[in-house]
């Protein structure tokens, strides 16, 4: 099926077996390799990517459900010359050690930026109160990333300094 | 993954007649537990018709309550000011299940429609009488925890898991769907779902193409809300157990084939009785299997806390 995505702000036209997952269309057809397949269920957040602005994971997307649709990888988040405030973050903190994880850690901590911005609930939010910026709130938030090194401490470390330089 | 075709339906007539006219068709909207049940065969359909985008998304006023659209993703129902300010045991329920991720994609159908987690439904070497009609349930001599105490039968033991439903039978939500012959009908949330009897394979009482438009959430009930869950995990976990309180009304999640209305424990309510009187009530009517035993005081706590927080909330 043709279907044409924009991806990281260039309009991407593919012909695509419909079983094809974004993942796979991003990764397979677009090389673009930065979006990992970990489980490929929907359990680990490796291919969590933004699709208009919302992060998901790519790997339970069909891409022709996505023609027209607007998707950033991480391959659209910094270049190597300029890096993205959370991309640099996550290397002053160290908060990695494989990195297999750690291109979804980075767009699902955009989406988790704007969706706290928002003024989102998660659990940890008191009931009609305005969410707060909390190690609490940002480890649920991100509990959809797993990160097998279990690096936590120094991701959520890197999301709060991410989060002051941004603001 | 089997092959299969693919169209985006033009709009929700389009969708139902398309469903009637093809044969193994299915609705796919956000495809969060459809997409990863497809990838291990357990759903194989021949095409898919994708609902995803038809204008069914918008959250309205509508006599006192709110019409959620069928397409509404759960991420914006659990965020709506209206849903946390009138509605929070929805928005706590929703904020419970999945992880963000999954949340922005899943839409209220789909949620509704999802299928159980139970680990003999997801292992294709082992029998299934709902993967297979008359295979067998290998759940009922298995490793069986997490399995219903309420409604069971000997051909299916397995759990509804959403959280979402189980606030929105509590709040004694309507659901508004579309026939295969193109006309609209209503019924509440509490009908939709089906116990397992002998055809655990058919899960709701939904005509074949039937497609789901909208939950419609009546007035709130007098009183306070609250949703209670317990999990082997913190976060991002299927439940063994979860409450959800609505004034006098209570539901109970992952204790059977459907979401669960207590309504033993609400009548005892109504007559005065104290939380543990009224959900010990409910409780005699369970049947546990041995592994889930746990599941009986665990739900006789979660729910007297949970009616405890909902009253506190009044006050």
């Amino acid at each position: 099926m043709r279907t044409t995505i924009t991806v990281n702000g260039e309009a991407r036209s593919l012909d695509l077996d419909p079983r094809t997952t974004l993942l796979d269309a991003l990764r397979e057809h677009l090389k673009l390799t930065g979006a990992k397949k970990g489980c490929d269920h929907g359990q680990c957040g490796a291919c969590t990517v933004l699709v208009n602005g919302v992060r998901i994971n790519s790997c339970l997307s069909l891409a022709v459900a996505h023609d027209g649709d607007e998707v950033v990888s991480i391959e659209g988040v910094g270049t190597v010359e300029k890096l993205h405030p959370v991309q640099q973050a996550f290397l002053t903190h160290d908060a990695f050690q494989c990195g297999y994880c750690t291109p979804g850690q980075i767009c699902s901590t955009l989406g988790m930026l704007q969706e706290l911005e928002a003024g989102w609930p998660s659990q940890e939010t008191p009931p009609g109160s305005k969410p707060a910026f909390t190690d609490a709130e940002i480890r649920e938030r991100m509990s959809g990333n797993i990160c097998r090194c279990s690096a936590y401490p120094q991701i959520v470390a890197a999301i709060k300094q991410a989060a002051e330089t941004l603001a | 993954m089997r092959p299969f075709t693919y169209e985006r339906a033009k709009d929700a007539q389009a969708a139902v007649k398309a469903a009637v006219e093809t044969p193994g068709s299915r609705f796919i909207a956000g495809g969060t537990n459809l997409l990863d049940l497809m990838k291990l065969e357990i759903e194989a359909p021949q095409h898919l018709i994708d609902v995803g985008r038809l204008p069914m998304s918008a959250i309205e006023d509508a006599d006192g309550g709110l019409r959620i659209g069928a397409a509404a993703t759960n991420s914006q129902v659990a965020a709506d000011p209206r849903v946390r300010a009138r509605y929070p045991v929805l928005s706590e329920a929703i904020v419970a299940g999945g992880s963000p991720q999954l949340r922005n994609k899943a839409s209220v159908a789909g949620n509704l429609l999802q299928r159980t987690r139970c680990a003999y439904f997801y292992d294709t070497s082992k029998p299934c009488n709902k993967r297979q009609p008359g295979a067998g349930c290998a759940a009922l001599e298995g490793l069986n925890r997490n399995a219903a105490i309420f409604g069971a039968s000997h051909a299916c033991i397995a759990t509804h898991t959403s959280d979402m439903a189980v606030a929105l039978v509590a709040l004694e939500a309507r659901v508004e769907t579309l026939t295969p012959s193109g006309e609209a009908r209503a019924f509440p949330l509490l009908e939709l779902h089906r116990l397992p009897g002998e055809t655990p394979h058919v899960e709701t009482h939904l005509i074949p193409g039937e497609l789901i438009t909208a939950v419609v959430l009546p007035p709130p009930p007098k009183g306070g809300q609250a949703y209670r869950k317990v999990r082997d995990r913190a976060s991002y976990a299927g439940g063994l157990a979860s409450v959800a309180v609505a004034g006098g009304n209570l539901a109970l999640g992952m204790v059977a084939h459907k979401p669960w209305r207590a309504v033993e424990a609400e009548a005892a309510l109504a007559t005065g009785a104290s939380p543990a009187e009224a959900i010990a009530n409910e409780l005699e009517g369970a049947s546990p299997l041995g592994r889930n035993d746990f599941k009986i005081p665990l739900v006789a706590r979660l729910a007297t806390a949970a009616i405890g927080e909902a009253r506190e909330r009044t006050a």
